[in-house]
């Protein structure tokens, strides 16, 4: 049973450990700032998410575990209210959304394809 | 066993941290140190485990408040101060 | 009086997970400081459906458990687009109509199209979101509006 828990436990931490790594990697190669928030949210939502619970199997039953619990309920309320108040803050200031140039059912009129 | 997530996290943190000094406008940089806070948290909760002492989970859950708030600051900041931040850093 | 009730239920939730130990002294202090804390509440007005929803209480769990399996199905979707390249990303820009009947509700579906990696709410204004999607197919699922009806389902 210990056996188990150890090692259900250590898939959970090298599967979080790849996902915040392919999320930091988005970061770099992703080409604008509205395309790297969805490679920040693989982070803050799997990653943190994997690693935490791989964390959560080794506590065991008391108040580590709670204080885990408590620590990856706030993260992902925080992170997705930070990722909304980024994006919305960028577009109020002008930042354009870099978009595909094809008719997607955006109606707006800065709907343009290349940054000058 | 524990080892292995803390160094990936501190790689992460560092490729956050480059971001944050490339980013060309500014909210990419607010991103990246975003993304900075958030696997510091991670990283406090695994170091934590790994040196076996159980206080450092508070300063994980106050970490993670004091950055969010930080976070909301700086965007409140910018937000009603000017538009010439963007365009300052184009 | 329930919100109040129910605010200083989660308050001394919070304190007893957060504190770790147990004595009387400490539990008088508790006792005071969750009251001290929810008649500031009060009379700030603030204790109210919003900040303690209690009629989502029963609702939401089974909602939950649906949204971590849309986040995992997102995320692995996503990271693939990472490894992959630039070349793999087709971003736009679209808008939602959110048929939510109260704010809150609305506020549920924005946040979770935000935790969804791969399309993120940009701003939301009456009923209508507007979300930037990484990729087409991410968009697509947005707008079949599957997770627009489970949320107006948590909300009845």
């Amino acid at each position: 049973m210990e056996l188990l828990l150890d090692i259900v436990s250590w898939i959970l931490l090298i599967s979080g450990s790849f996902f915040t790594l392919t999320g930091a990697l988005g970061l770099l190669r992703f080409p604008d700032f509205f395309t790297r928030t969805h490679a920040s949210s693989i982070t803050d939502t799997l990653g943190a998410g994997l690693i935490l619970t791989g964390l959560m199997l080794q506590a065991g039953w008391g108040i580590v575990l709670a204080k885990l619990l408590l620590i990856l309920l706030f993260s992902l309320l925080a992170s997705t209210t930070a990722c909304h108040a980024m994006a919305k803050a960028a577009l109020r200031s002008g930042l354009k959304p870099h978009t595909v140039n094809d008719n997607d059912n955006s109606n707006s009129e800065e709907e343009t394809s290349s940054k000058p | 066993m524990y080892i292995i997530p803390a160094v990936i996290l501190l790689i992460v943190m560092g490729i956050a941290l480059c971001r944050a000094f490339m980013g060309p406008t500014l909210y990419d940089r607010i991103l990246a140190v975003n993304t900075f806070g958030t696997k510091t948290v991670l990283f406090i909760a695994v170091i934590d485990f790994l040196s076996g002492r159980p206080a450092f989970l508070d300063i994980a859950i106050v970490y993670a408040l004091i950055n969010f708030i930080s976070v909301i600051g700086i965007l409140r900041f910018f937000e009603y101060s000017s538009k010439t931040a963007l365009e300052e850093e184009n | 009086m329930k919100h109040a009730l129910a605010l200083s239920v989660l308050l001394s939730a919070f304190w007893l997970i957060n504190s770790g130990h147990y004595t009387s002294l400490l539990l008088f202090f508790m006792v005071v400081s969750v009251l001290f804390v929810a008649v500031l509440c009060h009379r700030m007005d603030v204790v109210d459906g919003e900040s303690q929803p209690l009629a989502l209480t029963f609702t939401i769990p089974m909602y939950w458990l649906w949204l971590i399996k849309e986040v995992t199905v997102a995320n692995i979707a996503v990271a693939r687009c990472v490894w992959k390249g630039a070349d793999s990303i087709s971003p736009s820009v679209i808008k939602v109509k959110a048929n939510q009947k109260t704010d809150l509700g609305i506020v549920i579906y924005a946040n979770s199209i935000t935790l969804t990696p791969g399309t993120v709410s940009i701003d939301l204004e009456d009923n209508e979101i507007t979300v930037h999607a990484l990729t087409r197919e991410t968009a697509e699922d947005l707008l079949t509006g599957e997770m627009d009806r489970r949320v107006c389902k948590v909300e009845a």
